[in-house]
């Protein structure tokens, strides 16, 4: 529609098989980039700590979740678990460990989540379908239970619930929400870049086949338990990586309440609405889980003020999400990715309508 | 292509949807001009899930007070009181967006935030000294917040668990007829199995060790709805007591039914400030009748509660719902609160000379950190016997330290002390500047001086 | 000695909360056997059906009138699911249909609070829930009236919904429609009034539940997440096995307060919360399909 994309030839394997085959969609990621770079000099506070930040934080989360259920077909409820695991991960990291700098630490946290992710993983070569999402349940309610029970993971603290260590990076420390917002930014980029990638290549494909059809996968010589478990594997990395961002940039706690089954339920939300088995999806479906809530109460509370009592506003909030989801899911099951796909369609052809 | 068709008439529809939330976002952060200068308070109510019943109460009291101060007093000093609420659902990462949002209105900053809970106060305990808010814990959170050279900006005025337990260990040596008859004496601390329920511990198991008491710590894990093994433990160990630290209305009257079940009596249960309200006494039916808690906002028709009644319900604008409520332990509790940052406030317009004025945080600080409510206060604002006379300085920072025990009788509590004061309370402080100290260190903080 | 009695009082008194845990499980299984869908919402339904019972009594009916109410409050409920949120993802993927009734478990907590408010609330079914004495002085075990009355109502349940599942026309109905609708369909089975059917039973099984939890642990909002505390039990038992339900709810009971009482204490206890998780992907391990479920078969 508003530009031509006739006349580009791709006349290597190199080009062919890039992210962005149209020139004008590369301008266009790059200039998304910048002003994405650019945000926060113009957004406040507000929408930096409580819209920006745990929108990207939680995407990340998204995109494993998507890693693991929407490609890999393994159907898991355990993804706040994993990203418990991170966080205390990084705080002890960061805590034992003098002056290691924190996407170091991050890294790491994310490796340390992969392991526990292999081992809450193995139950998937046997078991499938609904009954891995309640065994996955095992993993979310042990995991938080064994973080909060033994008190080194808390470092002895005797309040027991742990304010997360300051980011520090040679030397400077990231403190204010907008230094916050660009270390988040940076590691949700690389790791989405890794992730289309991984999508795109030889394992995207190997958890698709296991997917769609395991016992052919199988047949054909996948091996099912590499497959699975390098699944696992990865997405609890980046659920782990997401984990230790939401407690260091944006909680600024680190307590395993936080990482309740309800966010796992939020997670999976996520990935649904988004959109199962594609990248953007989870950006698209963190938005929209996050921002639905928060719409919906100022919504509320800008129209009817203090005239309606502010428990059935509450109570209300909850019922239009629960309505909007499930009306979500009848018009559009594949998701907002879905919906995307649709309306690039049509821009490609309008004015014309095919 | 029906989708085709619902996405062709949904657009105008969905860009409508975004500019009426562009609208809304805008409108309640913009600029209002006032005629009258209004101080504006942040409300992270928690009106739905699990903890709804605390929630309305608490804030259902809070909002209430606001409102009879500007009704009965036209505000403080002529400045009118405004608030705006914001739904958290108890949880901490709304807890968090609900703080960011609230922070401001027009040109002015909120100056206090109450959490009512332990998780939402640690997510935001990081923002106050930058973001200039005072955090009033009433009752609960960070317990060394009370060492105010290490937490200029956070305070404990209703007491916090270290002194409560200490009371309750207290009342309970009392009942068994002196602490040398407590040598030998089995107490099970039955607590949900999170950070709040174990944080007497560190003070329970230093009292325990100085009166020869064996101590047993039982954990639930949540929601706690079932409590049969735990307490088949408890009849095992033959318990003379049980101090009770749960949350969550399910857990607290499950624990009573199932106490009632495996025959354990009722009169030697103790229960904690969050655990026992009336939500929690009444679906344990018949059951509850004996169970002892601890009050640090003691339930009843005050005279105040009486004249809100009067002022703000009389008019149609109470805040509860149900109006029975009004007098119940966490409306009190409420009410409490409220009346702490009203009085804060006008020590704030006083300190700093502008009566009549809008304050800012710091100076909102200042008048909080300067409370000092006497019983003759106490009775002036009608909450005698209520809540306990205080006074707070630069490194005190904890209220009071002294509750009410009451009793459960059926249908409601009985008074059954005065206000009580923890027995040692330079222990209590002792372990409160040790856990300051610590906390100071590891994150390179100078403690202020205090003179 | 005395540490035998005492582990046959907790293994008793599994038994008899794994009761409780296979009445809330048999909503689960009708739904699943009867529309291969996995209703998370059973938990809020579970809610809403015991505070609509209350509510009306609060109203001012009694008892013998408000029961019957809120058996018809939640035959709509199931109705209107049925035809609003089945009827148009009935051909979705399996995930789909679970996450519509996540949703559909948001929105009816919502209505529940809504319609009756926030208070916590006390049911008094007339049954007592303290130890009964003769049991008591017997056997020096703790039982009450409340348990038995659990039991014995779990256990004729599940008795007629398996009799109505294998040997009533409509229970063979329904176990067309979950094995193949299209097919039950083109037999001329009404799916819409099957599907009514069984939503409604599942609602009515809930509000007993809802009762029964109600009269030990007051009504309130922690009710809904009774429904964590089934699925173990319907994993062990197999999604779509009626009997299996009380089996697996017995297993998962008894397992559960053993392991607390006698392994707990060396982590330092609340290791109830996932122990019956970990029992049972143990048991997945050993049976993919659970105890009693369908054996899953996969073409390729």
């Amino acid at each position: 529609m508003f530009y031509r994309e006739a006349g580009q030839f791709r006349t290597s394997y190199a080009q062919d098989s890039q992210i962005f085959p149209l020139r004008q969609d590369r301008i266009g990621m790059v200039i998304l980039l910048i002003a994405a770079a650019l945000l926060p000099f113009v957004a406040n506070a507000y929408w930096l700590t409580a819209i920006l930040i745990p929108w990207l934080v939680l995407s990340l989360v998204a995109l494993g979740q998507n890693i693991l259920m929407g490609y890999a077909g393994q159907l898991s409820l355990g993804s706040a678990g994993f990203m418990a695991v991170g966080a205390f991960a990084c705080y002890n990291l960061i805590l034992r460990i003098d002056g290691i700098p924190f996407v170091v630490a991050v890294a790491l946290s994310g490796v340390c989540a992969a392991l526990v992710g292999i081992v809450f993983g193995l139950p998937s070569l046997r078991i499938r379908g609904l009954y891995l999402a309640v065994a996955t349940l095992a993993s979310q309610f042990f995991i938080v239970w064994a973080l909060d029970k033994f008190p080194w993971f808390k470092n002895y603290d005797p309040a027991g619930v742990i304010t997360a260590q300051p980011i520090i990076m040679f030397g400077h420390n990231f403190a204010s929400p907008r230094e916050k917002y660009w270390v988040v930014l940076a590691i949700v980029v690389v790791l989405t870049l890794l992730a289309k990638n991984m999508a795109r290549g030889s394992v995207g494909r190997g958890w698709m086949a296991v997917r769609d059809m395991d016992v052919a996968a199988e047949v054909m010589g996948l091996s099912l338990l590499r497959t699975k478990l390098q699944a696992f594997a990865i997405s609890s990395f980046y659920c782990g990586v997401g984990g230790a961002l939401f407690a260091f940039a944006y909680l600024q706690t680190v307590e395993p309440s936080a990482f309740a089954i309800d966010l796992s339920f939020r997670i999976l939300f996520m990935v649904i609405i988004g959109g199962l088995g594609t990248i953007m999806g989870s950006f698209l479906g963190a938005g929209f889980i996050l921002l639905m809530p928060i719409f919906l109460n100022i919504f509320f509370h800008s129209v009817f003020g203090k005239s309606v009592d502010a428990t059935i506003t509450s109570a209300l909030e909850q019922v239009i999400f629960g309505a909007i989801i499930i009306v979500f899911l009848i018009f559009e099951p594949l998701g907002f990715a879905r919906l995307w796909q649709l309306t690039k369609e049509r821009l490609r052809l309008w004015p014309f309508s095919h | 292509m029906m989708i085709d068709t619902i996405l062709r008439r949904a657009m105008p529809g969905i860009a409508a949807l975004a500019a009426g939330f562009a609208l809304a976002t805008a409108s309640s952060v913009a600029l209002a001009q006032q005629e009258q200068p209004e101080q504006y308070f942040g409300i992270p109510s928690s009106r739905v899930g699990p903890y709804s019943a605390m929630g309305t109460g608490y804030y259902g009291g809070i909002i209430d007070y606001l409102n009879y101060v500007n009704m009965k007093f036209g505000g403080v000093n002529g400045v009118k009181l405004t608030y705006d609420e914001c739904e958290t659902e108890y949880n901490a990462a709304r807890t968090v967006e609900c703080y960011q949002r609230l922070l401001n209105k027009g040109d002015q900053k909120m100056v206090v935030f109450d959490t009512l809970g332990t998780p939402g106060a640690y997510a935001v305990i990081g923002r106050m000294a930058p973001d200039n808010v005072v955090l009033a814990q009433y009752g609960y959170g960070r317990t060394d917040a009370a060492d105010g050279r290490v937490w200029p900006w956070v305070f404990n005025a209703a007491g916090h668990y270290w002194g409560q337990i200490a009371v309750k260990m207290n009342f309970m040596a009392q009942k068994e007829g002196g602490i040398d008859k407590m040598k030998g004496k089995t107490i099970v601390h039955l607590h949900i199995d999170t950070a709040y329920g174990r944080e007497p511990l560190p003070a329970m198991r230093e009292i325990a060790k100085e009166w020869g008491v064996k101590l047993i710590e039982i954990a639930i894990p949540p929601p706690g709805l079932e409590q049969q093994s735990q307490w088949l433990q408890i009849r095992k160990e033959k318990a003379d007591w049980v101090t009770f630290w749960g949350a969550g209305s399910g857990m607290n009257s499950t624990a009573i039914t199932t106490a009632a079940r495996v025959g354990f009596p009722r009169e030697r249960m103790v229960y904690v400030t969050f655990g026992g309200a009336e939500e929690d006494m009444i679906p344990a039916g018949d059951a509850a009748k004996g169970t002892y808690v601890a009050a640090n906002a003691a339930p009843g028709k005050f005279p105040l509660i009486q004249d809100i009644e009067k002022v703000v319900y009389a008019a149609g604008k109470g805040n509860m719902q149900n109006p029975q409520r009004v007098g119940t332990v966490y409306y009190n509790r409420g009410v409490g609160a409220a009346v702490m940052w009203v009085e804060a406030l006008k020590n704030a317009q006083r300190i700093h000379n502008k009566a009549g004025k809008t304050v800012t945080g710091a100076e909102f600080r200042d008048g909080y950190e300067a409370l000092d409510i006497n019983d003759n206060k106490l009775k002036e604002l009608g909450i005698l016997g209520m809540s306990a006379p205080f006074k707070m300085s630069c490194a005190k920072h904890d209220g009071s330290e002294r509750f009410r025990m009451m009793q459960w009788d059926g249908t409601k509590f009985v008074l059954l002390t005065d206000w009580v004061a923890a027995p040692n309370p330079a222990f209590i402080r002792k372990l409160i500047e040790d856990s300051a100290a610590k906390y100071a260190a590891e994150n390179n903080i100078t403690p202020r001086q205090c003179s | 000695m005395v540490d035998f009695w005492f582990f046959i009082e907790v293994l008793v008194g599994g038994l008899l909360s794994g009761t409780m845990y296979s009445l809330v499980a048999l909503g689960f299984v009708l739904i699943y056997k009867a529309s291969s869908v996995f209703n998370f919402a059973q938990g809020a339904m579970v809610f809403f059906a015991v505070l609509t019972f209350v509510g009306f009594m609060e109203l001012g009916l009694p008892f013998w009138a408000a029961l019957p109410v809120a058996v018809g409050v939640m035959v709509l409920v199931g109705m209107a699911t049925e035809r609003f949120v089945l009827r148009p993802l009935v051909s979705q993927s399996e995930d789909t249909l679970l996450m519509a009734t996540i949703g559909l478990a948001f929105v009816i907590e919502g209505v529940a609070q809504l319609a009756w408010g926030v208070d916590v609330r006390r049911l008094d079914l007339g049954i007592r829930d303290e130890p009964i004495n003769w049991v008591m002085d017997t056997t020096g075990m703790l039982i009450s009236q409340l348990d038995i009355t659990a039991a014995l109502v779990a256990g004729i349940m599940v008795v007629a919904l398996a009799l109505l599942f294998s040997y009533t026309k409509v229970g063979r109905g329904l176990r067309a429609v979950a094995d193949d609708h299209a097919a039950a369909l083109s037999i001329g089975i009404p799916l819409k009034h099957i599907w009514m059917l069984v939503w409604a039973t599942a609602g009515i099984v809930a509000l007993v539940a809802g009762m029964l939890w109600g009269a030990r642990s007051g009504v309130q909002f922690a009710l809904v997440w009774v429904a964590l505390k089934a699925l173990p039990v319907l994993i062990i038992g197999g999604f779509t096995s009626i009997p299996g339900v009380i089996i697996a709810g017995l297993i998962v009971g008894a397992a559960e307060k053993v392991l607390e009482v006698y392994i707990g204490p060396f982590f330092g206890g609340g290791i109830e919360g996932w122990a019956p998780y970990m029992l049972a992907v143990f048991f997945l391990l050993i049976r993919p399909e659970g105890l009693f479920g369908e054996k899953i078969i996969r073409r390729v």
